[in-house]
């Protein structure tokens, strides 16, 4: 497995962490795995919702002093 | 000190301009030198091509002479890279000459690359070259009726520009006269109607007006253009008389060629603008993976914090200031209203109801540009 890759989204705003991790996960490979960081609240539920929806994999998920760190394995 | 820039978009104009007056002395001295390198000698207004594409500006307006735009002190070559090796400190150039410097700027901007969905080219319309400007108003201009889907790939240059084609082309078709006969249908990414939730909620009143449906957590897979389907990874469906298509966009070949980033997109110090694990080499605009909006604006902005820190850089030894995120959008909302976004790393957009006065304000900025690009406004 490649070495993880992150994506810090920490303050930003447009086009957010979600699209962030939409256009990172094209660019690595099946079984690896990304960590989006986020300091959007609504990424605790976005996130997983399209994860889940497309078909990836929720690694882990936990916030830390107001930041998301979601962990995500792309499956297809 | 031999700065080169490469790329002569707005992020490398706007800077070697800019740049240049800082450096009047000592590029007069011969202590400093800054050559730009583009691949082409003319510079495109990337954000006319939204109005050529609805027949409301002539391709000739979207271009200048880029010698025209650049301080008389800059030696400008129209000779593109096709190799960088930042540890050698050179480039190679599709001319065949190694350019060595001391410090890189590399601008070089992005494409968009509709032919990474199945069938999306040559089934949709879309805005990002002059040939597809022109396309794609001969098609909507052929267009007697029907469904409209509009749909977007992840990343794409000008975040705006989504709910900017859903509004332009709604006046459009109502002037035409037949809006009666056209529907549309938004399809988005993420799982409301834009990135930004202030302009998603402002979005959601303006299509419940309009009749305009949607489909939120869309991300394109395929198109049946037999069938006049667009299909979604999330394993949805959208059939479609017209597909007007955001596509997906990636950095330049060169770029990845080079492997300085994963899809073109180089990864860099999100406020220093320095390329990771490079002190004398720097990335603007769409080229870097910062992620905020690939958008002239962006290169802007970047490309005057970054004039400064270099000419500080040369004048005292170190950079004197961060970018902090800025970025500007205007957003178009129909064919004589218009808002904007302004935001920052720690401050989120506000965007008021839009006016006429700001659409007429785009319209003169259309022409105002140039000034930008040639680092005076």
């Amino acid at each position: 497995m490649a070495e993880k890759k992150i994506i810090d989204a920490r303050n930003t705003f447009c086009p957010g962490p979600l699209m962030e991790l939409i256009g990172g996960i094209k660019l690595i490979e099946v079984g690896d795995e990304v960590e989006v960081l986020s300091s959007d609240k609504g990424s605790g539920h976005d996130i997983p919702e399209w994860v889940n929806k497309v078909g990836h994999e929720i690694v882990s998920i936990e916030e830390v002093d107001n930041i998301w760190h979601i962990v995500i394995k792309k499956t297809k | 000190m031999k700065i080169l820039i490469v790329g002569g978009g707005t992020g490398g104009t706007i800077l070697a301009n800019n740049l240049a007056r800082r450096l009047k002395g000592e590029l007069k001295s011969g202590k400093a030198r800054i050559i730009m390198l583009s691949a082409s000698d003319q510079h495109m207004y990337q954000p006319g091509l939204l109005y050529v594409a609805l027949g409301r500006m002539a391709v000739d307006e979207l271009y200048k002479d880029q010698a025209s735009l650049l301080e008389p002190s800059i030696e400008f070559h129209v000779d593109p890279v096709e190799e960088f090796n930042l540890d050698d400190k050179q480039v190679k150039t599709k001319s065949g000459k190694t350019i060595d410097y001391d410090l890189i700027v590399i601008a070089t901007g992005s494409r968009a690359t509709p032919e990474v969905i199945p069938g999306l080219a040559e089934n949709s319309i879309n805005v990002y070259t002059e040939e597809n400007a022109l396309n794609f108003y001969k098609t909507i201009s052929n267009f007697e009726g029907g469904r409209i889907v509009i749909a977007v790939g992840v990343p794409h240059k000008c975040p705006m520009i989504p709910p900017e084609l859903t509004f332009t082309l709604y006046d459009y078709f109502k002037d035409r006269g037949i809006i009666d006969k056209v529907s549309f249908h938004y399809t988005y990414p993420i799982g409301r109607l834009h990135s930004l939730e202030p302009v998603s909620n402002w979005m959601q009143g303006e299509f419940a007006k309009r009749g305009v449906t949607s489909e939120t957590l869309f991300n394109m897979k395929e198109v049946d253009g037999k069938n006049k389907v667009v299909k979604s990874e999330e394993g949805t469906e959208a059939a479609y008389d017209l597909l007007v298509a955001v596509p997906a966009h990636k950095g330049m070949e060169v770029v990845e060629g080079s492997k300085l980033g994963a899809g073109g997109w180089i990864p860099v110090n999100r406020n220093r603008l320095n390329i990771d694990g490079y002190e004398n080499a720097f990335a603007i605009g769409d080229t870097t993976n910062i992620p905020i909006s690939k958008a002239g604006s962006t290169a802007h902005f970047e490309a005057e914090a970054l004039a400064e820190n270099i000419a500080s850089i040369i004048k005292i030894g170190s950079p004197v200031r961060d970018y902090d995120g800025k970025v500007f959008c205007f957003i178009e909302a129909g064919k004589d209203r218009a808002t904007y976004a302004v935001f920052d790393y720690n401050n989120p957009p506000d965007p008021k109801p839009p006016t006429k006065s700001v659409h007429w304000f785009k319209m003169a900025y259309n022409q105002l540009y140039w000034a930008s690009a040639r680092g005076l406004l």
